[in-house]
């Protein structure tokens, strides 16, 4: 006979969702597990490697859809291990949003002004530094002055990296070698397990089931280590609080899966996706004009051809933020590199390039195009799109039907883009590309969503908070719906998209949910506190909110 | 052509496979690689390895995806009065032009089979940019075709790529002018 496993706290999931909630809870004095269904690799273990089964596959999860495909983490510290680590806070006007409900799609309580000391808490527990112009890459640098050239502002975007240990090898989508990301692997975590938190790698969770004492039991598979397509032995945890994390591609798909035993779940659980907007154009740049136009050099006679040089987006242009223009026109044009391998087949020959007529994404042209790689430069859009995603019935198991050992899966979830999504795409991308070809710098092209969809790196909005329980699956606490005692702390709470990267907003969300998740512990008879200083110990942030924690 | 399909299999893989990324011929009567290309291609660049490799989850609907290629060059010759070389799978026996156009044609929005096609696509191409089945130092110091062409510098002598020189080193542009001390907007 085996005996019931409980704890007070299951989180799932240890990306920012998971891993702020675990160590907070902890912190305060929880007994709290964590179950990723991802490895758990040491520094040492992140290889710089393409090879399938290195970590360059091993930690991530590209999950094909209908009409988008995802992106993710899939490993101990989640997407902030694979993450490019740009952490900017969402411009004022995405909080007054109304996307196409025709009201506005935040909580009433959450707005800029509101959220602003929460970003602080994690701007301090990563913590997140400026960039000087000195820590921008060549195709930061290159994108930069372009848009001067254009009459166009340029801003380094902040970054949770340690801009003194980045050796800019751009291998941070396999985990960074040089300790010089703040994942966190090197802050949340560490603190969480110090202070008693459990994580148990390679536990996918299938579902959750209520128990009799009013609780929830969680109910997971053993993956195995290396080829994610076996599992072995399935188990159960009780647990008074369920923490979901399991990022916006997996936690609906676990609810939808609970739905026949849990009860009905709100009409927002899967629904509602939003791929943030992203799109991506790539420039092949004429050197000589860069050269000649935007008198760049390396110094050693080298124009640009750095494509592979930095580390990830270190500039953007920001100057289409303008909370004053109307809705899906606004958007962000940040610089960005992305590796070979799986979206490289994506990239377009642009037009008045090819040496022959044919097809833009495969063949001879394109061939001629990988031939100038070093001198590719690769612009990220992320524009307003309208919540189009919708999750259809769950897989088997896990969140997609995988196909290669790790990485690759065929999931649910279906994306037809609305007019007013297309229309925000062809407007960044024409702004992208006049940027790009004026006065001959480069030939630009978007990637084609005609071959396999839109394509997202920061999946959201698949269980959204709002006030309208009909278009949102969380209250304003982050609480489920008729499932009290079920939180939803990652991206899948996100109302929409930001326009930004959203590391920093899923952070200061979960930052500002913690508070009432310890409420709702203690009303279960956990003894748990609220309090604790950021992992290092610093407490200006605790500081910044203790007086909304207060008034509360 | 031998009679358990094993070389038809692999013509008709290599000849996808050249149409993705073309290639130089290997040899003079190379009828898999059309010859579109100076260089390797994806066939040169290990498409079949990793095809193959049941890792990469494709080995086990290979079979399928030579007998369906092959229907669909049988009746695209058909529709086009091509005549094939009865001697070769028939989509290899197709000219390179032509192999262009069915594998646009099975890729299209809207082919009931595309999202099949493209993961046999993104295959080749991981061969050709990224060497996904070979350590990427080795698949470099091994000259792989598609990692040189495209200009993938070698690493460090303990494997890792580090860049000490990586940047302009000076103010670009200027910020823009709601820019708050922690580096984003106001």
């Amino acid at each position: 006979m085996t005996s019931v496993e409980r704890t007070d706290v299951l989180v799932v999931g240890s990306g920012f969702g998971g891993a702020i909630a675990a160590y907070h809870l902890a912190a305060g004095g929880a007994d709290v597990v964590i179950l990723e269904r991802g490895p758990w690799l040491a520094e040492e273990e992140f290889e710089h490697d393409y090879k399938l089964g290195s970590s360059y596959t091993r930690i991530f999860d590209f999950t094909v859809g209908d009409g988008m495909n995802i992106l993710g983490g899939n490993c101990v510290g989640g997407g902030s291990v694979v993450y490019f680590a740009a952490m900017p806070r969402a411009p004022r006007f995405i909080f007054e949003r109304h996307g196409d409900i025709g009201r506005r799609m935040w909580p009433a309580s959450i707005d800029r002004d509101a959220l602003e000391p929460w970003y602080d808490r994690v701007a301090e527990a990563l913590p997140v530094s400026t960039q000087g112009w000195e820590d921008v890459s060549y195709p930061g640098g290159l994108w930069a002055a372009a848009c001067n050239h254009s009459g166009r502002t340029a801003n380094p975007v902040p970054v949770a990296i340690d801009n003194d240990r980045c050796v800019q090898c751009n291998w941070m989508m396999a985990g960074c070698r040089f300790g010089a990301k703040r994942s966190l692997l090197t802050n949340y975590l560490p603190a969480a397990i110090a202070h008693g938190a459990e994580v148990r790698p390679l536990h996918e969770v299938q579902r959750i089931s209520r128990t009799d004492d009013g609780g929830y039991r969680v109910h997971y598979d053993i993956m195995d280590g290396e080829d994610y397509r076996l599992r072995g032995d399935s188990g159960t945890i009780d647990a008074k609080i369920v923490i979901l994390a399991a990022g916006a591609g997996a936690t609906p798909v676990i609810l939808q899966r609970s739905e026949p035993v849990l009860g009905p779940m709100p009409h927002a659980v899967g629904r509602y996706f939003s791929g943030n907007g992203e799109r991506l154009v790539t420039a092949v740049m004429n050197e000589e004009r860069v050269r000649d136009v935007l008198g760049l050099d390396r110094g050693d006679g080298t124009v640009y051809e750095a494509f592979h040089i930095g580390k990830g987006p270190c500039v953007a242009n920001w100057d289409r933020l303008d909370g004053s223009l109307p809705e899906f026109s606004r958007y962000s044009l940040e610089q960005l590199y992305f590796p070979p391998g799986l979206g490289t087949i994506l990239a377009q020959v642009p037009g008045g390039m090819g040496p022959v007529p044919g097809p833009s994404w495969f063949g001879l042209s394109k061939k001629e195009m990988l031939k100038r790689w070093k001198s590719w430069l690769i612009i990220f859009e992320m524009i307003e799109d309208a919540n189009e995603g919708v999750f259809g019935p769950p897989p088997p198991s896990g969140n997609a039907v995988r196909i290669s050992q790790q990485m690759l899966g065929r999931g649910t979830l279906r994306y037809d883009p609305k007019p007013s999504t297309l229309r925000a795409w062809a407007q960044a991308d024409a702004d992208a590309k006049e940027i790009l070809e004026r006065d001959g710098l480069a030939h630009a092209e978007a990637w084609s969503n005609d071959v396999v969809g839109a394509y997202t790196v920061h999946p959201l909005a698949s269980c959204r908070i709002g006030d309208d329980p009909a278009t949102s699956a969380l209250d304003d606490r982050h609480e489920l719906r008729g499932h009290p005692g079920i939180f939803v702390t990652d991206g899948s709470a996100v109302p929409g998209a930001l326009t930004v990267n959203p590391a920093m907003t899923i952070a200061a969300l979960a930052e500002r949910a913690i508070p009432g998740i310890v409420a709702a512990a203690r009303e279960r008879g956990v003894e748990v506190q609220y309090g604790a200083p950021a992992p290092d110990g610093g407490t200006s942030g605790r500081l910044g909110v203790m007086n909304i924690v207060g008034r509360r | 052509m031998d009679s358990d399909g094993t070389h038809e299999r692999t013509l008709t893989l290599e000849a996808f496979a050249d149409t993705v990324v073309p290639g130089e011929k290997r040899f003079p009567g190379d009828v898999a690689i059309a010859g579109a290309s100076a260089g390797g291609g994806a066939v040169a660049a290990g498409a079949l390895t990793l095809l193959e490799w049941d890792s990469a989850g494709l080995d086990k609907a290979l079979d399928d995806y030579v007998r369906d290629l092959n229907a669909h060059a049988r009746q695209y010759a058909a529709e086009h009065r091509l005549s094939l070389d009865p001697t070769l799978p028939p989509f290899t026996a197709l000219p390179f032009e032509r192999r262009t156009e069915l594998v646009t044609l099975v890729t299209a929005p809207g082919h009931p089979e595309k999202e099949l096609w493209v993961l046999l696509a993104l295959f080749c191409y991981m061969a050709y940019d990224s060497a996904a089945h070979m350590h990427t130092a080795d698949a470099i110091a091994a000259g792989h075709p598609g990692l040189t062409s495209m200009g993938i510098t070698p690493p460090d002598p303990d494997g890792l790529w580090r860049y000490p020189k990586n940047s302009y080193g000076r103010p670009l542009a200027r910020l823009h002018p709601d820019t708050t001390a922690s580096g984003s907007l106001r």
